[in-house]
């Protein structure tokens, strides 16, 4: 435990050491558990990662997943991730930058995928992120849904969903909604 | 006027003055004791809120005379109930700054300096000064962050023992309505506050198309005004939940949709409790959690009673319970832990170290991943980091540290110890041969 005295020496060691001092750290545990996570990244081959701060920056990145099958199959679709401080404690906010036609993805680019809010839990990870992504393009959900003209159209008529999906990438109005090209 | 100063601490100076059966071990009565708290001792407080304001006030009264507050936040009419050194003229001034004013005003002799500025704002050689930092903080965020400034000073003997000068005890308080804890925290020797951050459960999130589409609570309406309707609205605009136009917006769109869903609960104020995670501050648990904080801070400065060990908790509501465990520190914790020591020449390249991490038998490293302070030395994985990082590993390690004598780097890979394979993240104590001091233990005759 602390002796006063001792106190009193470092005051005095404290002011003559200062300068020799290794400077701030400036990583939390967070980035150490995120610096894991990307090193061991086993990513799917229709999935590439890109870090537009450099390679010092973990914390921003961009997934980009080019479906290889399914509705949405040559299509490129663009995620943010943004993890905070205190990850693992809390989810990555992840938002879709393409604006795509998915009965789980709205026009502003909110992504309705359970492990990122109600069912994350520390021991999941960014891989666990990134199948949960793939899974969406490969098995659209209609059963929740943030854009419910697309899931209503997917759970109706299948066949017109498929023509929507096909429009909207290729560029072009579904509803009265334009979808830039993204094939 | 020493007669005076005599007769305002009795009551201290009979606890600093004289032996007891419960004393720390080694704990000497003197009657300079007290001279000496409150000559040489330095205090920080972090945070002038709730548990802030009490613990100036408490610290101050307790005889401490050296005493520094920090805290980024202004005076608002909501604080008032519990905040109790501010009043409503002060509303819309610094925290730091009233609060200091106002105990120097009230307990003659102490100093208080305050800081208006977040936590973030100062370099830890700010943090270093002190001889023991009281938390009144509202965040995990905020608890890591000094957590982790405060156990980067500690450092390590040969034998993996911490060394006694470079503990910074820490107490640190947390309430919420009729909760709280109070906990002490000794890096290297207890707990500290990464080793036991997992305890913490999941915060409550809603799903996403729960909020848009079968909306039953006004939680839910209030979520998706804030987290769906501001966006599609606002394009670009980050909402601010302390603009209150901003809020009056999610207010009035979360009330539109529970009519339209026939949901009650609405309130202005409880979309601010929603919005902003707020639960409502009794000054009672506040006043009981910084004094079981001051009391600790006196204890561990001072020797005269046993400290807490190390973790207590206050429920008062139904009846009053407290209860007291001890948090047990873990070995391989990042942040506060040992770590493996490695020494090394100044030649060794990045490629040689990771090398000799798959051969140290404590860790057995393969696959490795380099960081230090921030600076991602060599990524194994995903293939755009390799590239980027592939020729570092030709570099001398003692060159990318910036040349420091000795220091801490984190590796991440797969160990293989007793034939198990596991990922695993380690810390790495690097202390290059023939620069760094040779590390004196300091004379231990005062023991732990």
């Amino acid at each position: 435990m602390i002796k006063l005295f001792k106190v009193k020496e470092k005051q005095r060691e404290a002011a003559a050491s200062a300068n020799g001092r290794a400077p701030v750290k400036k990583q939390s545990a967070g980035e150490l558990r995120l610096h894991k996570d990307i090193s061991e990244l086993n990513l799917p081959k229709t999935t590439s990662i890109s870090f537009p701060n450099g390679k010092d920056d973990l914390m921003n990145f961009e997934v980009t997943i080019r479906p290889d099958e399914g509705y949405y199959v040559g299509g490129s679709f663009t995620f943010t991730f943004s993890v905070s401080p205190i990850y693992p404690h809390e989810a990555p906010k992840v938002k879709c930058k393409t604006k795509v036609y998915h009965p789980n993805i709205d026009l502003e680019g909110n992504v309705c995928l359970n492990i990122l809010r109600e069912d994350w839990k520390p021991v999941l990870n960014i891989n666990t992120i990134i199948y949960g992504l793939n899974h969406l393009f490969s098995h659209p959900n209609h059963e929740d849904p943030l854009n419910h003209d697309a899931a209503a159209v997917l759970r109706d008529n299948p066949r017109a969903f498929e023509t929507n999906v096909r429009r909207a990438m290729a560029g072009g109005y579904v509803g009265s909604s334009y979808f830039s090209r993204c094939i | 006027m020493e007669e005076m100063e005599n007769a305002r601490w009795r009551d201290l100076d009979k606890l600093l003055t004289r032996p007891g059966n419960l004393v720390s071990p080694n704990f000497e009565p003197r009657k300079e004791l007290r001279e000496d708290l409150q000559e040489y001792v330095k205090v920080l407080v972090v945070g002038a809120g709730g548990l802030g304001c009490e613990l100036l006030k408490d610290l101050a009264l307790s005889g401490f005379k050296k005493l520094e507050v920090i805290d980024m936040d202004t005076i608002e009419v909501s604080n008032l109930n519990r905040q109790f050194l501010f009043r409503m003229q002060d509303v819309g001034q610094p925290k730091a700054v009233v609060a200091a004013r106002r105990v120097m005003e009230r307990v003659s002799g102490v100093n208080i300096v305050p800081h208006f500025c977040r936590i973030e704002d100062k370099d830890s050689e700010f943090y270093r000064v002190f001889d023991i930092i009281a938390l009144g903080l509202d965040s995990i965020e905020a608890r890591s962050y000094i957590n982790a400034v405060v156990c980067s000073f500690l450092e390590y003997d040969s034998d993996d023992k911490p060394l006694e000068e470079t503990i910074k005890p820490m107490v640190d308080g947390g309430t919420e309505g009729f909760k709280g804890h109070a906990r002490v925290i000794l890096p290297g020797m207890t707990a500290c506050f990464e080793c036991t951050v997992w305890l913490f459960p999941p915060q409550v999130k809603f799903p996403l198309c729960t909020l848009a589409e079968t909306p039953r609570t006004a939680a839910h309406c209030i979520e998706y005004a804030h987290l769906i309707q501001w966006d599609e609205e606002h394009r670009g605009k980050t909402f601010d939940a302390d603009n209150s136009e901003h809020m009056q917006w999610v207010y009035s769109q979360a009330l539109k949709r529970a009519e339209l869903y026939g949901i009650s609960g609405v309130t202005y104020s409880f979309t601010q409790g929603v919005v902003k995670n707020i639960v409502p501050a009794i000054a009672a648990t506040n006043a009981i959690i910084s004094s079981t904080c001051a009391l600790e801070a006196l204890k561990i400065v001072t020797g005269f009673s046993k400290i807490l060990s190390n973790y207590s908790t206050y429920n008062s509501i139904a009846g009053l319970h407290t209860s007291v465990s001890e948090f047990v520190k873990e070995n391989d914790c990042l942040v506060c832990g040992p770590g493996v020591l490695i020494e090394l020449d100044t030649t060794v390249t990045l490629q040689k170290f990771m090398d000799l991490l798959a051969e140290h038998p404590m860790l057995k490293m393969s696959r490795t991943s380099v960081m230090y302070q921030g600076n991602n030395l060599y990524m194994q994985a995903p293939p755009v980091l390799e590239e980027m990082t592939r020729s570092n590993l030709q570099i001398p390690l003692f060159e990318l540290m910036g040349k420091v004598p000795k220091d801490v780097v984190h590796v991440n890979g797969t160990t293989n110890i007793d034939d198990k394979k596991s990922s695993a993240s380690r810390k790495v104590r690097v202390t290059f041969k023939g620069i760094a001091d040779e590390v004196t233990d300091m004379d231990t005759a005062c023991g732990g």
